[in-house]
């Protein structure tokens, strides 16, 4: 506290003294407290201006009681209400025995109010915390405080950390730019450095130049502008480039599953969509448990989620294969209906427990927020979810190229009746990769939870889309999918901005139905004669 | 080695040459040449995986050649046309497994094949001619199956459906007939019955016949070309060949 | 020679259901016109317009008992040609509106209006024609299906590829619809009408006539349909189902045998459409759902396909047993119903009620009947 009351004074004094004559410094404290005491909208404005100009070692707590409502004036005292409960005198911060009587809250209208939030920006410029003073430099951009011109010019002679100083002099630069009496050189100079910060909001501080800047700085602002939109339009390509490959990894994850039944099996599992569905169910249940019982574990609900997911959805999986999928072996068509009927059903089912409306379900910390790179802004819980589709891509590559059963699922893709007389037990090989893609669908489920609404018809969004990914990568090729998905979510996030969200995707729907004309079986797509057959 | 003399492209029927396909690289036909004349038949055999097949689908355009020549009566590309379009050229083919359809009736199959226009149109408001009705029953009469013409063909045997297929080859009345195996999971009687039959047919057709049974070939008497790895080895009469040492090689093994 | 091509080889089948639409063509008029209301006899106008709605559904089922049951082309997609066809009524109906809407815009229908636009769009002219629009009903559907058809036919997509992509064609027109700028209503779609030819919808008389005039398109569609599927061009279709590939060895050109069959199937579909639309009072975009054009499937399955008369029967037990299930207090479970109904018919009826009673019949018939050939493979 003595350091930030040195620094201010310091701050205070090296601004002061270019622009007032000193000895009016105690002076112009004094009139602060006595124009507090006045509580009249317009005084408690001018005192505000005063403590910060005077940079009174009270300023901060002062301030900030008075936005707070703590702040009360009477009788020529000015005291400070603790949250505590406690007084304080507002001059010298000492303790008051109790409360005088005769003292009354210092009232705030808007105008003073937006006041208090520029003073407590320029504090905030002082901050000993070099993050606190960034984010005080940013509030100080936007609201182009000129009040604050002066504590600004001391903070930049003062800063050594050089991100802060960076953000001062944006701020600096904020601010001249804007100010008609500023000298024209150091206004140019700001729209350079505004340039140089190249966001939309240095975009929106350069397009808001007062009308009769003269023709030289109206030159500059015109290039930065447009070096600006620029740099920006690229930014902004990123930004839907990111966009798209989230969409694309959750699109991965939803196909996935659906690209190894089909691949191995030949069939379309129309309940594929409910597999999804239930992963999701199996975090909100499992959520919903460690609420209840064992509320420090809900940080870990998700990684507790995903292996129940993956088992219940496999186990379902395997029941519709060795229930129902089993008897219509070599009749596609018709395990596309049957498979219909249990997706039907599943959603009916899930109606029925859990009832037809969405249920919540919480993001634990390390899913939250977001953070940026130059103009990106990324959320945790995609970037996570991209993580956790490209994991879950090599997992199923080594299963399917490492483990035996992975040997035996490539084998019947490839030739199932071959495979059959080579003593492979094909029913048993259908079973488990029927009760792999099912899993697969359950992990999505998880990570959708965390971007979706968990309803009964969470899967019904996703299946069109999902079979879209799968036709477009062509079967028998992981690598295909991977393509496919990242290739269609990122075309629809291009799309996008110029067609809308639904005539995009009406876009790409054409545009694989015609595909599928030109390369009946993806692009990806096994050759010879054992596939003509 | 057997490249087709100069001049045969304008007289042969079936002109093939320099004939390469691969599948995932591995060459399932190379630089494959053969000439079959009008009127000729044609035997040829090769160990599995010589191609027979696969030349069979570059024939009748299932499979499109990499690179090559397939000309059909000196002036048509055959390697330009779909299945269809070959089919209705005067080119028929009978699949190794037997492939009729399985919910018509055996008249019905005959029907669907006999000589006629193919256009939707046309189907559509198809009357069956006395002519064409007389020549149906003169082919069931052939293949034996005139008491069945009522049932449906899944409920044949396999030689029956074997022979069902070759009436079907009759009642197209194709210019030249591919006949994949058609011996295959016969008795020996039907065996000897369907060499006759064959012999007959070639009469006034071409033929080419592939087949592993070489009692089925030495029957049918005719010049033998013997496929392997997708090239001709050798061609001539059964008995030339089958002295050929590099034939016996293939077949025997090193 | 027309005449000979509907009625050639008809069946007893045929016969009995021919008969069977039109007595209820004419009685159900009748008995709800002229006999008193609570006389044992009177059929309700709301039961009228509920079995005009069956048959409709009736046509839909045969149209796509068509593709799949005979040419093997599962159409995920078939409920787009409905709604087409429902579309293509509902704009004639629109246009009947005139000056009677809520804005009383004498051109624009009143989602225009809302809308703020100021001029018909222009592929709503001719809408006021009823030929014109009747021309529609069949064009609109079979110019898709002939497109799209020609597109994937000629490239032998087929099986579940095939569904596949007829199921995202209706949810791109679904999306397609739903909004507002396409002009055809959004999310509401087009409703209110007043009247068809000058008669008043909701009229008791026009209600009968719809209703007698759906028999009659059903009558129409079941004749068309069994006179392609008798014909030599039906056989080829049958063994395109059986074996495409063998078919295509014989000289017949399968892309076009599909695709005729295909788009005469479509218009088949949008004529159904086209007589739901003035019977529900509404059309909107939750008809391209694809969930509405598997359900067609399952009646399809239900009655027994390649049978055109199973196709309407189920067509007409799978909504009948819906109407009953949803109107009482079973109401959430007809899901379970509908789902549990899609897998047991794939499984245990894979004939349909007419195959399975047709072998039920044949095998008290004939103790020792002959061998039977497998099942083909559904591709």
């Amino acid at each position: 506290m003595r350091i930030v009351s040195c620094l201010l004074r310091m701050i205070a004094l090296a601004t002061l003294l270019a622009l007032q004559p000193g000895a009016a410094a105690a002076q112009s404290a004094d009139e602060a407290f006595t124009r507090l005491g006045a509580d009249s909208f317009s005084d408690t404005n001018r005192a505000i201006e005063l403590l910060i100009a005077n940079a009174h070692p009270q300023a901060a707590p002062i301030i900030e009681a008075l936005a707070a409502g703590r702040l009360l004036a009477g009788g020529g005292a000015v005291v400070i209400k603790t949250t505590d409960g406690k007084f304080l005198d507002a001059r010298t911060g000492a303790a008051l025995p109790a409360e005088s009587p005769g003292l009354a809250p210092v009232r705030l209208n808007n105008g003073v109010r937006r006041n208090i939030q520029a003073a407590l920006g320029g504090l905030g410029l002082l901050n000993p915390d070099a993050g606190k003073r960034i984010a005080a430099a940013e509030a100080v951009f936007k609201s182009r405080d000129v009040a604050l011109l002066p504590v600004l010019e001391g903070a930049i002679a003062k800063e050594t950390d050089a991100r802060a100083k960076a953000a001062l002099r944006q701020a600096q630069a904020a601010i001249l730019v804007a100010k008609p009496d500023a000298p024209p050189f150091d206004r140019i100079a700001a729209i350079d450095v505004l340039r140089e910060r190249g966001d939309q909001d240095a975009l929106a501080t350069l397009r808001s130049l007062p009308a009769d800047s003269s023709p030289a700085l109206k030159e500059a602002q015109s290039r930065a502008v447009s070096a600006i939109e620029g740099k920006l339009a690229v930014w902004r390509a990123g930004q839907n480039l990111w966009y798209g490959l989230s969409l694309g990894s959750v699109l991965l994850l939803a196909a996935i599953g659906l690209a190894i039944t089909f691949g191995v099996m030949g069939v379309i599992n129309m309940a594929h969509g409910e597999m999804v569905m239930l992963g999701a169910y199996t975090t909100f249940i499992v959520q919903e448990i460690i609420r209840t019982r064992f509320p420090g574990l809900f940080d870990y609900s998700l990684l507790i989620a995903v292996p129940l997911a993956f088992m219940v959805a496999g186990l379902v999986g395997i029941a519709i294969e060795r229930g129902v999928i089993r008897f219509l072996y070599g009749r596609p068509l018709e395990t596309l209906l049957a498979t219909w009927g249990i997706s039907l059903i599943l959603q009916q089912a899930v109606r029925t427990a859990f009832g037809p409306t969405n249920r919540e379900v919480g993001a634990p910390n390390f899913m939250s927020g977001a953070f940026e790179i130059g103009q990106l802004a990324i959320t945790w819980n995609r970037l996570w979810i991209i993580v956790f589709a490209g994991l879950v891509f090599a997992a199923l590559l080594a299963i399917l190229k490492l483990t035996p059963i992975g040997l035996q699922m490539r084998a019947v893709t490839q030739n199932r009746r071959m495979a059959s007389a080579m003593g492979i037990r094909t029913g048993r090989v259908d079973a488990l990769t029927f009760g792999l893609g099912s899993g697969v669908a359950g992990l999505a489920g998880v990570a959708l939870s965390q971007i979706d609404n968990v309803s009964p018809n969470l899967g019904q969004s996703y299946i069109i889309d999902s079979f879209m990914v799968v036709v477009f990568g062509g079967v028998g090729n992981l690598w295909g999918t991977l393509i496919s998905a990242m290739t269609l979510g990122v075309a629809n996030k291009l799309l996008e901005p110029y067609a809308g969200a639904v005539l995009g995707k009406i876009a790409l729907l054409v545009f694989i139905i015609l595909f599928i004309q030109k390369r009946p079986r993806g692009l990806f797509a096994l050759k010879g004669r054992a596939v003509e057959a | 080695m057997n490249a087709p003399n100069p001049g045969a492209l304008t007289s042969s029927l079936l002109y093939l040459d320099g004939v390469s396909v691969s599948f995932d690289g591995f060459k399932a036909i190379r630089g494959l040449s053969l000439t079959i004349e009008p009127g000729e038949m044609r035997a040829i055999i090769g160990p599995n995986g010589a191609g027979k097949t696969t030349m069979m689908d570059i024939i009748t355009g299932k499979t499109k050649p990499d690179v090559g020549t397939v000309m059909f009566g000196g002036s048509v590309d055959l390697t330009k046309l779909d299945e269809a379009a070959i089919a209705n050229l005067g080119i028929g083919r009978k699949f190794q497994k037997p492939t009729v359809f399985d919910f018509h009736t055996i008249e019905d199959n005959i029907l669907l094949a006999l000589k006629a226009p193919r256009s939707v149109a046309r189907t559509l408001f198809w009357q069956t001619a006395a002519a064409q009705a007389k020549r149906i029953d003169d082919i069931l009469g052939i293949i034996k199956l005139g008491d069945a013409r009522d049932r449906l063909a899944g409920s044949l045997s396999h030689g029956q459906k074997q022979w069902l297929e070759i009436g079907m080859l009759l009642a197209q009345d194709p210019k030249l007939l591919l006949v994949d195996e058609p011996a295959a999971g016969m008795t020996d009687g039907e065996t000897a019955e369907t060499a006759v039959l064959l012999k007959a047919i070639a009469k006034d057709h071409s033929v080419i016949v592939v087949e592993h049974d070489m009692g089925f070939i030495r029957e049918l008497g005719v010049k033998v070309t013997v496929l392997h790895e997708g090239s001709v080895l050798a061609e001539g009469p059964l008995d030339v060949v089958s002295a050929n040492e590099r034939v016996v090689e293939v077949y025997l093994g090193r | 020679m027309i005449s000979r091509f509907l009625l050639q080889n008809m069946d007893k089948r045929g016969y009995v259901f021919l008969a069977l639409v039109a007595a209820i063509g004419i009685l159900v008029p009748l008995l709800n016109l002229l006999m008193p209301v609570g006389s044992l006899f009177h059929v309700p106008t709301s039961t009228m317009s509920l079995w005009g709605k069956y048959l409709c559904y009736a046509l839909l089922a045969i149209s796509l008992d068509l593709v799949w049951g005979y040419c093997g082309i599962l159409s995920l997609g078939h409920g787009a040609f409905f709604a087409l066809g429902g579309y293509a009524m509902g704009m004639y109906l629109m246009r009947q509106i005139g000056s009677r809407g809520t804005y009383g815009n004498p051109v624009l229908p009143d989602f225009m209006v809302f809308l703020n636009w100021q001029e018909l769009p222009w592929y709503w002219y001719g809408f006021s024609s009823f030929p014109f629009a009747m021309l529609m009903v069949l064009l609109a559907p079979g110019l898709l299906a002939f497109v799209f058809g020609w597109f994937a036919f000629r490239s032998r997509v087929t099986g579940v590829y095939l569904s596949i992509i007829t199921q995202a064609l209706t949810y791109a027109l679904l999306l397609a619809f739903f909004r507002n700028d396409m002009g055809f209503g959004g999310n509401n779609g087009l409703t209110d009408f007043k009247d068809i030819l000058g008669f008043n919808v909701q009229a008791q008389t026009t209600r009968a006539a719809l209703f007698s005039m759906t028999c009659v398109m059903l009558i129409a569609g079941f004749l068309i349909a069994r006179g392609i599927v008798v014909s030599k061009l039906g056989k080829v279709v049958i063994a395109i189902r059986d074996a495409e590939s063998r078919t295509r060895f014989l000289g017949y050109r399968v892309d076009r045998f599909k695709l005729f069959v295909f788009t005469v199937s479509a218009c088949m579909a949008g004529v159904a459409g086209a007589l739901y639309v003035p019977q529900v009072g509404i059309i909107n975009p939750s008809e391209f759902a694809p969930a509405n054009s598997i359900e067609t499937v399952i009646w399809v399955a239900v009655g027994g396909r390649g049978t055109l008369v199973g196709a309407a029967l189920g067509a007409v037990v799978v909504n009948y047993a819906k109407t009953v299930f949803t109107s009482g207090f079973m109401a959430p479970y007809w899901l379970f119903a509908l789902g549990a109904l899609f897998v047991f018919v794939t499984i245990f009826m894979p004939k349909g009620i007419i195959g399975t009673a047709r072998e039920l019949w044949e095998k008290r018939r004939k103790p020792a009947p002959t061998v039977t050939p497998e099942p083909a493979p559904a591709e």
